[in-house]
């Protein structure tokens, strides 16, 4: 018991890290500051081209969630960061998981709007378009704002999903929490470090885990 | 025309891609049979869950929702690393693969038990009333009559899940699992050149995109009847 | 004050729409559709299901694009290139069979939505519009309640507050009642009948024979995207010429 407490809750090593930490997390609040809104902006860009009724731009677009669905982004992130410099081109390991990040939040937060456009009926558009409001008009104030709601436990949980695909971010040595947890547990030879980082993703993410379950029980 | 040279020389090396070749299979086995055990053990751990969660002891409930909270809140890659680094220096030495295949399976355990018991709380009561009404027992309502309506309700959400859990397996390259990635990257780095990576999400893509399929014909069948 | 937009209609039409056609496909579902309403009549368009009403309707405001025809409203031609459709909707009311309520919006939200964002009112003013429309279908009381929390009645009373609002020319009602409990019904109808009684256009495609016996000025039997009969309700009812129409009314009456 006492090994387990000195190997995994040794408060003094967490203190020790701590400022190792607190850079950590603010780097991986940063990642999400970004990612979060520039992934759901192009989830919305996304489902407004998967959506269209032009086949040309249809398609090709549903191809591409599905591409991007079915690719890990750990893969996409190695991909973009350790292959293209054997093009002679230098990436910043930041621009290389920023890439890979928006193009598999797009596909996933686009197929959640997608499916919540589905989820509105089509009468109304049409109530919205016989008082004379224009297709966009429509879609902010009528179609979207339903849509939303509708998926919203699903829009939650994949920001969730987001927020712990930023740890990736760490086998590209970006110094976000998990790396830098990672990395005090590598100089003090404890894994307190690693679970005070794991703490601290519980104490954000719990809550809204809740906030979900609470949210698709009641729509239920 | 030189920078597209390069551009296939570098991603679509047909010379690299036949060396390397084999290696990369090798790892495309490891990750299907580390994936079947994930599945397996996760889906039927996610069940077992949501069926005592259906028995309503509240000694039980509790451990059942905290490990379900926590292991959808963690992220994955600090689960493997807290395992992979920690239980060593108490004494326990796992095989990498081991610590992907408990990690992930854990991970997905606590998604399905959520999926299935959604699915279990959505059974309108009346079905609990009817079969109990024509004498059977508390298991056998659940397993003939709840749990096969339960399920139906929760195959859209969860291969949705299992599979964005499941892609989760390249993480294993961080610990040195030699999965696909995995091989890709040390292939990679003995040969200067991507086009072992290209392979690696190439097979990647082969593994998943059928499943991504199945489950857009699964919803199309069901209506988006995840929640 | 409601009813402040009087129009001077060509050759004392209000809306004219004339050789409608429709086409979905392969089928078609209106086959050159005459349809003249004068200011302040009430026109009923009665007809088996599949019969076109519900499309005739819709073809009225754009809903669904002719494929031919012509189609005026008050002298402007609905189908000209020039012609600002989501300006002239506005002026053309529509009530649905299935209300289609915006139901992540109150019963006030419903009605000043387009009196904001089409007509760009200000708050203040949408709202006391919105308010005074409300109270005319008796719904006043319920401004701030969802329309989930609202009865089917009291729903298409809120549809029909809302296009009111919109001071429109003429309101096309599709079915308004088909989608009521019975005994919820006559709280609509009682709404069209004061609206007719104020001297409202509309045109209302609907199953309620009684009612178009007792309020409507004109009935027009559709069967199969045709035009079999039109006359003033006592012809329809009394005296009809074709046998189909005799024959339609004899079913709907058991």
């Amino acid at each position: 018991m006492d090994m387990l407490i000195q190997e995994f809750f040794n408060f003094q090593v967490m203190a020790r890290v701590w400022p190792m930490i607190l850079a950590g997390l603010i780097q991986t609040a940063l990642l999400c500051a970004v990612l979060i809104p520039i992934g759901i902006a192009g989830g919305i860009g996304t489902m407004l081209l998967a959506t269209s009724s032009h086949r040309a731009l249809r398609w090709p677009t549903i191809l591409a969630i599905d591409f991007f669905r079915s690719f890990p982004p750990l893969v996409l992130i190695i991909f973009v960061y350790a292959g293209i410099p054997f093009l002679g081109l230098q990436v910043p390991a930041l621009a290389a998981i920023s890439v890979a990040f928006f193009l598999n939040a797009s596909a996933y937060f686009g197929e959640i709007f997608r499916a919540g456009m589905k989820s509105v009926p089509k009468g109304q558009v049409e109530a919205a378009r016989s008082t004379g409001m224009t297709a966009g008009q429509t879609f902010l104030y009528v179609t979207f704002p339903q849509a939303v709601r509708n998926v919203l436990p699903d829009l939650l949980s994949n920001t969730i999903e987001l927020v712990k695909l930023t740890t990736l971010a760490s086998v590209v040595s970006v110094p976000e929490l998990l790396h830098s947890a990672d990395l005090a547990r590598s100089l003090t030879y404890n894994s307190s470090p690693l679970i005070l980082a794991a703490g601290i993703y519980l104490l954000v993410l719990w809550p809204l885990v809740r906030i979900i379950s609470r949210l698709e029980h009641r729509l239920r | 025309m030189e920078t597209w040279n390069r551009f296939v020389f570098t991603f679509f090396n047909a010379d690299i891609a036949w060396r390397y070749w084999p290696t990369i299979v090798e790892g495309l086995w490891v990750t299907i049979a580390a994936g079947l055990l994930v599945v397996v053990t996760g889906v039927t751990c996610g069940m077992l869950l949501a069926s005592l969660r259906t028995l309503g002891i509240r000694a039980l409930n509790i451990p059942i929702i905290l490990f379900v909270d926590i292991f959808r809140a963690l992220p994955p890659l600090a689960i493997i690393l807290v395992i992979f680094f920690g239980l060593p220096n108490v004494g326990i030495v796992l095989p990498s693969l081991v610590v992907l295949w408990t990690s992930l399976g854990a991970v997905l355990a606590a998604f399905s038990e959520e999926v299935f018991w959604a699915g279990i709380t959505s059974v309108p009561p009346g079905q609990w009333m009817a079969s109990r009404s024509t004498g059977m027992t508390f298991g056998q309502t659940l397993f003939h009559v709840i749990l096969p309506q339960a399920v139906k309700l929760a195959i859209p959400p969860l291969t949705n899940r299992t599979i964005s859990i499941t892609k989760n397996l390249a993480l294993g390259s961080a610990i040195g699992v030699n999965e696909i990635l995995g091989q890709a990257n040390s292939a990679l780095s003995m040969s200067s050149n991507a086009t072992p990576l290209t392979m690696g999400a190439f097979l990647y893509v082969l593994v998943f995109a059928p499943l991504i399929l199945a489950s857009r014909m699964l919803e199309r069948r069901y209506q988006w009847g995840g929640h | 004050m409601l009813m402040s937009s009087s129009p001077v209609a060509s050759q004392g039409f209000l809306l004219e729409a004339l050789q409608i056609r429709k086409t979905f496909g392969q089928t078609e579902v209106l086959k050159g559709v005459d349809l003249q309403v004068k200011a302040g009549e009430l026109v009923f368009l009665i007809g088996p299901s599949g019969s076109g009403k519900s499309t005739l309707l819709r073809c009225c405001n754009r809903l669904e694009e002719p494929t031919g025809g012509t189609l005026k409203l008050n002298g402007t031609d609905l189908l000209a290139r020039s012609t600002d459709i989501n300006e002239m909707r506005r002026k053309i009311g529509m009530v649905f069979q299935s209300f289609n309520l915006y139901p992540h919006l109150t019963v006030i939200g419903n009605v000043t939505l387009a009196l904001r964002k089409v007509m760009k009112m200000p708050k203040a003013e949408a709202d006391a519009r919105a308010i005074e429309n409300l109270k005319l279908v008796g719904m006043a009381e319920k401004a701030l309640s969802y329309p989930s929390q609202l009865s089917g009645g009291q729903q298409q009373r809120v549809g029909i507050a809302r296009s009111l609002a919109l001071n429109p020319m003429m309101i096309l009602m599709d079915e308004p009642t088909s989608a009521l409990d019975p005994e919820l019904v006559d709280s609509v109808l009682e709404v069209i009948k004061s609206l007719r009684d104020r001297g409202m256009t509309m045109v209302i495609a609907s199953h309620e024979m009684n009612f178009a016996r007792n309020a409507a000025d004109r009935v027009v039997f559709l069967e199969n995207g045709l035009v079999v009969e039109s006359g003033t309700a006592e012809q329809i009812f009394t005296n009809a010429q074709h046998e189909r129409t005799r024959q339609f009314l004899r079913q709907v009456r058991h």
